[in-house]
């Protein structure tokens, strides 16, 4: 183990700010994008379906 | 009607350019006193000190020509588009690749060629000497074609969609980083007396690539836009 | 051979695929993560020169690579969709676009924090750095045109032919700003002299760009999904889907 305890591997040897800048701004856009990704995937879905109801309720309309 | 040769359609398209620009000159000049304006908008941001200017004006220049010959650029295709003469194009029966060739050409004439032809008043207000300014236009002689070239393929991506002009900058310029730098490259090679030779090479090298591939990449993308 | 491509490039066939794949490498990529992590703080020790801010160059430099592979594998896709037209190797270059978008970022801001405690700037007119902020530029203009463009299938094909004209420039401009930067010799450090690494740091290193790549195939698959339903909402095999949701 390099560290000797948890607020040794936070100071990082003094380069806490650039160490833990840049992993933390890394992971914020990794997770950002995942988060882009589903909420994408669930307007999408949730679109598609609006649509196929709109075009059920008018069938409905014209077959009566 | 008869076939028409390949040599009288490049012909016809080239004659047809500057035909059209003949008669609406303003376009051309706009593109001169662009390329006037912002060199001189230099010393009176970086100030009149003539040993600053005479480092920075092989870049600014440069520069200038850049964003002036991109200026031009959405009118290229655009007019033909709106008024059906690319469709006539496509349906040549010569390769259209060529055609888009003429037309840079004739481009080429109307807008890179007077910015050759003004750039050594622009170097001597900048205090670049004979030799410099020399080099200076050969570097923009074989560079301006470069320019036009690859935005032809900007041009005829971005044809008809909506922001075309702000978009095309942001296609293109990334893409004119080489000619930028070996254009500039030499002429600041030469003020340092250091061998400037290769850096012509190199922009005469990309010269002729994008002779070669850069009608191809436009004439796919104008067949994509139009269609 | 062949056969079996065709069948996977149909989208019908390849939307349930890449439902199921999705997991696999999401969990893989969080796997590779732990472990690069692990490889990289606990076991890798101090370096003796740079101290400990060199622990960053585990993501800037994966970050670094990614970037450009995601480039070279999205003009790829594109290229394939210029020659065969497919529908799928167009929506598989849209949908990487982001992601390397996002990598040539994530490079530049790490390799920033990297050069302030080692060559006492955060922005150095470097050769790598300057032609990475130049990728970043290409990737914003083809994610520019393919959303400036409201038909799919032409914005599809319209940065097709921007991406393979921009990876065939990404040489020339890489090596014309090392040029560059060879000619304006002087006041800047080249990161070139970073000493030489220990074999657990190229390792963690390694591993780090592994779970990057396991990370990419996930959110690009789960973006070519959506894409999938949305330019094929009109078959039946998508309402089928659909039907199933509810």
């Amino acid at each position: 183990m390099q560290w000797a305890s948890w607020s040794d591997f936070w100071a990082m040897g003094g380069y806490a700010f650039f160490v833990w800048g840049s992993y933390g701004v890394t992971a914020a856009l990794m997770i950002a994008e995942v988060i882009l990704v589903v909420r994408r995937r669930r307007a999408t879905l949730e679109q598609l379906a609006r649509a196929a109801r709109m075009e059920k309720g008018q069938r409905n309309e014209s077959s009566q | 009607m008869g076939e028409v040769s390949l040599i009288t359609a490049l012909r016809t398209v080239v004659a047809r350019e500057i035909t059209l620009a003949m008669r609406r000159r303003t376009d051309v000049f706009t593109t001169l006193f662009f390329f006037i304006i912002a060199v001189t908008l230099f010393p009176l941001g970086v100030g009149p000190d003539i040993e600053v200017l005479r480092t920075i004006a092989p870049g600014v220049i440069w520069v200038a020509a850049l964003l002036a010959s991109m200026l031009a650029l959405s009118r290229l295709f655009s007019s033909d588009f709106q008024d059906g003469t690319l469709e006539q194009l496509l349906l040549a029966p010569h390769p259209l690749s060529l055609l888009v060739l003429g037309k840079v050409f004739a481009h080429w004439l109307l807008t890179g060629v007077p910015l050759v032809v003004l750039s050594p008043l622009l170097g001597m207000q900048l205090g670049l000497d004979a030799q410099a300014i020399g080099l200076l236009m050969g570097t923009l002689l074989l560079g301006t074609p470069i320019l036009s070239l690859i935005g032809a393929v900007g041009a005829a991506l971005t044809l008809g969609v909506r922001g075309g002009g702000v978009l095309i900058s942001l296609l293109v310029l990334p893409l004119y980083v080489p000619v930028l730098i070996f254009g500039a490259g030499a002429v600041d090679a030469q003020a340092k007396a250091v061998e400037f030779g290769a850096w012509l090479y190199l922009l005469g090298a990309f010269l002729v690539m994008t002779i070669v591939f850069a009608p191809f990449a436009a004439a796919a993308a104008l067949r994509i836009s139009v269609e | 051979m062949t056969n079996l491509w065709l069948y996977f490039s149909s989208p019908k066939t390849f939307y349930p695929l890449a439902g199921k794949l999705i997991p696999v490498f999401s969990l893989l990529a969080i796997i590779l993560i732990a472990i690069g992590l692990y490889m990289g703080f606990a076991v890798a020790p101090t370096d003796y020169k740079q101290g400990d801010s060199y622990r960053i160059i585990y993501i800037h430099v994966a970050a670094a690579w990614m970037s450009m592979f995601i480039y070279v594998v999205m003009a790829g896709w594109a290229a394939v969709g210029m020659i065969w037209n497919t529908k799928l190797s167009d929506m598989m270059a849209g949908s990487l676009a982001p992601t390397g978008a996002m990598f040539a970022f994530v490079a530049l801001w790490t390799g920033a924090l990297w050069g302030k405690p080692t060559w006492g700037t955060y922005w150095v007119w470097d050769a790598r750095l300057t032609s990475e902020l130049i990728l970043l530029f290409l990737y914003v203009g083809f994610i520019a045109l393919r959303s400036a463009i409201d038909d799919p299938r032409r914005a599809a094909r319209a940065s097709a032919v921007l991406a393979v004209v921009g990876v065939i420039n990404v040489p020339i401009i890489y090596f014309s700003v090392r040029w560059w930067n060879t000619l304006h010799q002087g006041a800047s450090v080249s990161p070139e002299m970073a000493p030489k690494m220990a074999a657990t740091m190229l390792w963690a290193m390694f591993v780090m760009a592994m779970a990057f790549w396991m990370y990419t195939i996930a959110v690009v698959l789960a973006r070519v999904r959506s894409e999938i339903l949305e330019r094929e909402s009109s078959t039946e095999w998508v309402r089928e889907i659909l039907a199933r949701q509810r």
